[in-house]
C-alpha cells in the first residue's frame, strides 16, 4: 500500500546520521483469533492503519461474523472511521461478551449516540414516460422564462439608454471603448483568416460546377451575393458569439459569483447602463465592421481561387462586382451584423447575470449562452432571408 | 507502545519568502510539535497566511526548507505528498466549500478520495463528521451558496476534519463571524482539538479566540518570528509591533 511509505522505519538525513522519521511507525492494528471463538484486537485501528494492512481490514470483515468474543482492551487508538466500521459490523449495539479499553470505548460511544439515520428520501423513481414529459416541461419553461429575461433585458437598456439621452455625463465612454477594442480590434486577424479561407473554398467549389457550364463569369455572382448577404453575417457572428459571447457571459457571471454585480448596485450603479450597455453597443457597432472586413477578406480569397482556378483575373473580378451584387446586399449584411451582434451580447449578458453562485452553474451557463446566440442567429437569418428575398437580387 | 519522539510535526528552517522584490521573511524558523496550538499575529503584510501557504506547500519558499512530519513536502514523490497531504487538514479562511456540491458531498469528498470506503460507511461517517461541528442533519443536501457564514466555516471545518487529521491549519477561523458564533466556533475547535489530540497552527487577528484557545502565541514581525509564547510572556515583550497589535484590538485583516 502506498500510505505505508509515509512511515518508514528509518530515514536516510541529509548530513548522513540515521534517525528515527518524524513520527513514530504507528503499532498496526492486529487482530488474533482467541481460543474459543474470541477475537482480539490491539494497536491502533484507524483508517490510515487499515489502508496500509488491508489484509487486516479483511481478516476482520471475514471475523466479525462468526465471533462470540471480542477483548479489544489492547486498541491504544481508534479514530470514527474505524468505530463506525465497528459498529456496522456489530449490528449498531455491543456485542454481549467484551472488554474494552478507554479510548475504542469512547470513539464507539460517539457512534452509538448518533440519532438514528434518516431514511435518504430519494424522489421516487418514475417512469419514463413522466420522466420524458417532465424533462419537456422544464426545456419549454427554461426556454420561456430566458425569453422573458431577454425582454426584461431590453427593457432595462431601453431605460438606461433613455437616462443617457437625459444625462449624457453618465455615458460609460471608457468601458465601450475597452469593450470595442476586445471584440472588435482584437478579433480582427481571425474573422479576416477565416473569411479568407472561407472564399477560397467556396470560390473552388463553385468554380468546379461552373466550369462545366461555361459560366464562369458568374462566379462574381454567387460569391458576392453569398458572401456579402448571407454568408459573412453569420460567419462573423459564429466567431463573435464563441469568443466576446462567452467572455462576456464568464465576466458577468463570474462578478456574480463574487457579488461584484451588487456592490456596484449598492454603489449605486446601474449594472444595465454601466455592464450590459457597453458590451451590447460595442457589438451592435463593431459586428457591421467586422462583417466589412471579413467579407473583404473572403471575397479576396475567393477573387485569387477564382483568378488560379478560371484564369479570371482579380481586377476583373472586383470590377464586375458592382454590377453582379446590387448595394440593397450591402446594406442587407450589414443589418444582419448589426442584429446579430445585439442578439449576442444580449444573450450573453442574459446568462451571465442569471448564473448562480457556483462553478457549474458558471460553466452551464456559459455555454448555454454561446449555444442559444449561435442557434438565435441563425433562426433569425433563416426569417431575414425570407422576408428580403424580394431586395437586392 | 513507544512514546511519540520529540519530533516536530511543522518543522521550518531558515525560512525566505520574497514576493517580487519584498523580503517577507528572512531566515525564519518555526516549529510546531504534537499537540500543541500555536497561534501566528501580526500586522498587515507581516506574512502570516504567506507562512500558512508555505506549510501547506502551497507556495514553495524562497530559500529553506519546510518539513511536515519529518518529510520534505516538495518531494517530487507524487504518492509521499499525497500521503503527507491527507494527515493535515486545512480550514480556508472563505471556507473553499466545492460550489457545484452540496454540504454532504463537500464532506465526503476527501473521504470518497480514498477510493476505499463504501457510501454506506462514508454516509455514517458524513453524519458523525456534522454532529461533531453541530449542524443538523437537514443541511446536508444544501448548496455552499445557500449556507450563513458560520454554517460555511463548519461545513468546511467538518470537511477539513473529514480523515481525523494530525495537524489542523485554520486561516482566520472566526473572520465573518459575529462574537456570539465566533465564540462557538472556537469552543468547538478547541474541544476538537481536544478530543482528537490535534495540532492546530492558526492565522488570527481575534483576541477573543486567541484567549478561548489557549494557546501559545508567535508574533511576526521583522520578517521574523519575533517572539513566542503565553499570551502574557508576548505581551510583556518590549517591542513596538506587540504593544500596536495588543493595544489596539485589531479589527481588520491582514
Amino acid at each position: 500500500m502506498a500510505s505505508g511509505r509515509i512511515y518508514p522505519e528509518t530515514e536516510i538525513r541529509r548530513r548522513g546520521t540515521r534517525r528515527m522519521s518524524a513520527m513514530t511507525p504507528p503499532s498496526c492494528p492486529t487482530l488474533r483469533h482467541a481460543p474459543g471463538g474470541g477475537v482480539a484486537l490491539s494497536g491502533e485501528w484507524t483508517l490510515a492503519g487499515i489502508l496500509r494492512t488491508p489484509a487486516v481490514h479483511l481478516a476482520l470483515l471475514a471475523a466479525a461474523a462468526r465471533a462470540s468474543r471480542w477483548d479489544l482492551s489492547a486498541v491504544t487508538r481508534m479514530d470514527s472511521a474505524l468505530a463506525v466500521l465497528l459498529w456496522r459490523l456489530w449490528a449498531g449495539r455491543f456485542p454481549e461478551e467484551m472488554e474494552i479499553s478507554p479510548a475504542a470505548r469512547a470513539a464507539l460511544e460517539r457512534i452509538a449516540v448518533l440519532p438514528a439515520a434518516e431514511p435518504i428520501s430519494g424522489a421516487g423513481e418514475e417512469s419514463a414516460l413522466i420522466g420524458g414529459l417532465r424533462r419537456m416541461g422544464t426545456f419549454t419553461l427554461g426556454i420561456v422564462h430566458n425569453a422573458l429575461g431577454l425582454i426584461d433585458l431590453l427593457g432595462r437598456l431601453a431605460l438606461a439608454v433613455g437616462f443617457l439621452c437625459r444625462h449624457p455625463k453618465g455615458i460609460p465612454w471608457k468601458e465601450f471603448s475597452a469593450n470595442i477594442y476586445r471584440a472588435g480590434v482584437e478579433a480582427l486577424p481571425v474573422s479576416a483568416l477565416v473569411g479568407f479561407l472561407i472564399g477560397v473554398t467556396i470560390s473552388y467549389l463553385s468554380a468546379l460546377q461552373l466550369k462545366t457550364f461555361g459560366a464562369d463569369i458568374f462566379i462574381v455572382n454567387i460569391l458576392g451575393i453569398g458572401i456579402i448577404r448571407e454568408l459573412g453575417p453569420v460567419l462573423v457572428a459564429v466567431l463573435v458569439a464563441g469568443r466576446s459571447g462567452s467572455a462576456m457571459t464568464a465576466q458577468i457571471g463570474v462578478m456574480r459569483v463574487t457579488e461584484e454585480i451588487d456592490a456596484l448596485a449598492v454603489m449605486g450603479v446601474s449594472v444595465t447602463l454601466r455592464v450590459v450597455l457597453p458590451k451590447v453597443a460595442a457589438l451592435l457597432l463593431v459586428m457591421p465592421l467586422l462583417v466589412v472586413w471579413s467579407c473583404m477578406a473572403a471575397l479576396l480569397g475567393g477573387a485569387l481561387a477564382a483568378w488560379k482556378e478560371l484564369d479570371l483575373s482579380v481586377i476583373y473580378f472586383f470590377s464586375a462586382l458592382p454590377d453582379a451584387v446590387p448595394i440593397a446586399n450591402l446594406w442587407i449584411g450589414l443589418c444582419k451584423g448589426a442584429l446579430f451582434g445585439v442578439l449576442i451580447s444580449l444573450i450573453a449578458c442574459h446568462f451571465g447575470l442569471h448564473v448562480r453562485p457556483n462553478t457549474e452553474s458558471l460553466s452551464r451557463r456559459t455555454t448555454a449562452s454561446v449555444v442559444s446566440a449561435i442557434t438565435l442567429v441563425i433562426i433569425a437569418d433563416a426569417i431575414l432571408a425570407v422576408f428580403t428575398r424580394n431586395f437586392g437580387v | 507502545m513507544t512514546k511519540p519522539l520529540p519530533v516536530p510535526v511543522i518543522d521550518m528552517r531558515g525560512i525566505w519568502s520574497r514576493y517580487r522584490e519584498v523580503i517577507i521573511h528572512k531566515d525564519l524558523d518555526f516549529r510546531v510539535r504534537t499537540g500543541e496550538v500555536v497561534a501566528l499575529v501580526g500586522g498587515s503584510g507581516s506574512g502570516k497566511t504567506t507562512l500558512l501557504r508555505e506549510i501547506l506547500g502551497l507556495l514553495p519558499p524562497y530559500r529553506g526548507n519546510v518539513r511536515l512530519f519529518g518529510h520534505d513536502l516538495q518531494t517530487p514523490d507524487a504518492l509521499l505528498q499525497r500521503d503527507i497531504r491527507r494527515r493535515l487538514g486545512m480550514l480556508f479562511q472563505q471556507g473553499a466549500l466545492f460550489s457545484a456540491l452540496p454540504v454532504f458531498d463537500n464532506i465526503a469528498f476527501p473521504l470518497r478520495e480514498l477510493g476505499f470506503l463504501d457510501e454506506a460507511w462514508i454516509a455514517e461517517l458524513v453524519r458523525l463528521k456534522m454532529t461533531m461541528v453541530e449542524l443538523e442533519p437537514e443541511h446536508a443536501r444544501l448548496m455552499p451558496s445557500e449556507l450563513s457564514g458560520g454554517m460555511i466555516k463548519r461545513v468546511a471545518l467538518a470537511r477539513a476534519l473529514a480523515l481525523e487529521p494530525e495537524l489542523l491549519l485554520l486561516d482566520e477561523p472566526t473572520a465573518g463571524l459575529d462574537p456570539a458564533r465566533s465564540q462557538g466556533f472556537v469552543r468547538l475547535i478547541r474541544a476538537l482539538q481536544q478530543r482528537l489530540n490535534l495540532t492546530v497552527v492558526l492565522v488570527t487577528h481575534d483576541m477573543e479566540t486567541l484567549c478561548g484557545l489557549g494557546c501559545e502565541i508567535a508574533v511576526l514581525a521583522e520578517q521574523r518570528i519575533l517572539t513566542r509564547g503565553s499570551l502574557d510572556t508576548v505581551r510583556a515583550f518590549p517591542h513596538p509591533a506587540i504593544e500596536q497589535f495588543f493595544n489596539l484590538p485589531s479589527t481588520a485583516k491582514g
